[in-house]
């Protein structure tokens, strides 16, 4: 298992990263893939989750909301609609953002309302999942 | 010879417009500064966007989906990206003489062509020409947003999809850098796989796989890409026009600041003869006296 794969995360703002790495796993529509230097060609749609790349023997973390992965044998890319690196997640607004949406749940109302504050609380729950991975 | 007093009023004037042009400048360039970071942050986006949907495109059976097929040529739609305002230089003369050229090609191959407008500055020229446009989506440079792109790429869409038109192109300005811009045609529907894009074959290896199905994969992917195609080129023409303006103007001023040198000079001169003239009245009068 020779060589590496690039990996390039862009989204409509800007490229996040473009990396050369060892390992890659990402959030896939069907649940959650693990990408190897000569993986066979495919393309994903992602869901809201948690994308991880390994460089030697470190892992990093990044959060995706939605978008696509395109895998061929040298190259991962992801293009998603928001992307975050863990170090860039504000952990206390994130754990703000949680607790709010939760309260928006309990309270209850319409239905496109209530699947709106879902929609935020997952995210807001990755975003603090993921930042405290990073700091452990 | 003109009067004095002409002269000072032409200086004047041209010092007033000089005052115009230097502003217009310092605000194109201002304009230009958010233009540009906004397309460079996005083009990162929608080129590798445009790479994915190329490679997939190629592998794909194109019979998949409506937007990929090919169908025989009878109507080509052109969709013309010029500015809203004036005074940028050739950035509109040059996207009009393309699309002409672009339209008679394609008169020549036999097929019909029809005008999609973005820009009131290309309104206007077709409008003059009594030529039948379509959508002329104006004044929409001054706030873009996503938003835009998502309304042309929908409209487009739906028209493709319903048989309005079988082929369909873009011509617009990209931002190259602040000096220079670039003139570009390029094709909208049906997607197109770009040959020349990427890696060799033999990297490609084999079909995708893909997750969820080709089909529930292949619509939201394609919907999104044109949106960002529409987006990006929105804003590669916003910026190549701030950037043209600013270049413009920057010529205006300079030209200006000569035009104003020279008339200063031969007024000086001028006022200079009178005064000779004047002495020379004087020390002939006195000498007549003697």
């Amino acid at each position: 298992m020779a060589g590496k794969i690039l990996l390039e995360v862009v989204t409509p703002e800007h490229l996040l990263l473009s990396k050369q790495v060892d390992e890659v796993i990402a959030p896939g529509s069907e649940g959650e893939f693990g990408v190897l230097p000569g993986h066979a060609p495919f393309i994903s749609m992602l869901k809201i989750g948690e994308l991880r790349y390994k460089i030697g023997d470190a892992w990093s973390y990044m959060a995706v909301l939605w978008g696509y992965a395109e895998v061929n044998q040298t190259k991962v890319t992801i293009l998603a609609e928001i992307a975050e690196k863990a170090e860039d997640i504000d952990v206390e607004r994130a754990t703000k953002k949680v607790a709010e949406a939760e309260q928006r749940l309990a309270v209850g109302g319409l239905p496109s309302e209530l699947k709106e504050a879902q929609i935020s609380l997952e995210k807001a729950r990755l975003r603090k999942r993921i930042a405290e991975r990073n700091r452990r | 010879m003109p009067s004095l007093q002409s002269l000072r009023r032409k200086i004047t004037s041209v010092k007033n417009t000089q005052k115009i042009t230097k502003a217009m400048k310092m605000v194109a360039s201002a304009k230009l500064k958010r233009a540009q970071s906004r397309i460079l942050a996005f083009r990162a986006y929608g080129l590798k966007m445009r790479d994915v949907v190329a490679n997939l495109s190629r592998r794909v059976n194109r019979d998949l989906h409506p937007l990929l097929q090919k169908r025989p040529t009878k109507v080509v739609r052109v969709v013309v990206v010029t500015s809203d305002r004036g005074l940028c230089g050739a950035f509109n003369t040059n996207i009009v003489r393309r699309a002409l050229e672009f339209i008679r090609e394609c008169e020549a191959r036999g097929v019909k062509v029809e005008i999609g407008l973005v820009g009131r500055k290309g309104r206007e020229f077709f409008k003059r020409r009594h030529w039948t446009t379509h959508e002329p989506y104006v004044d929409i440079f001054d706030r873009l947003s996503y938003e835009h792109g998502m309304e042309i790429a929908q409209t487009a869409c739906e028209q493709y999809m319903g048989g309005k038109y079988d082929e369909a192109h873009i011509i617009y300005n990209e931002f190259k850098s602040a000096l220079q811009q670039r003139v570009i045609v390029e094709q909208l529907f049906p997607i197109e796989s770009l040959e020349e894009s990427g890696e060799p074959r033999e990297a490609l290896g084999g079909g995708y796989h893909y997750e969820p199905d080709e089909r529930e994969l292949l619509d939201p992917l394609l919907m999104k890409h044109l949106q960002a195609q529409a987006f990006r080129i929105l804003l590669e023409s916003s910026a190549a026009e701030q950037a043209a303006r600013m270049t413009a103007m920057d010529g205006a001023t300079r030209n200006a600041g000569e035009l104003i040198k020279k008339v200063t000079l031969y007024y000086n001169k001028t006022r200079q003869t009178a005064i000779t003239k004047e002495l020379m009245d004087i020390v002939g009068g006195a000498e007549a006296l003697k």
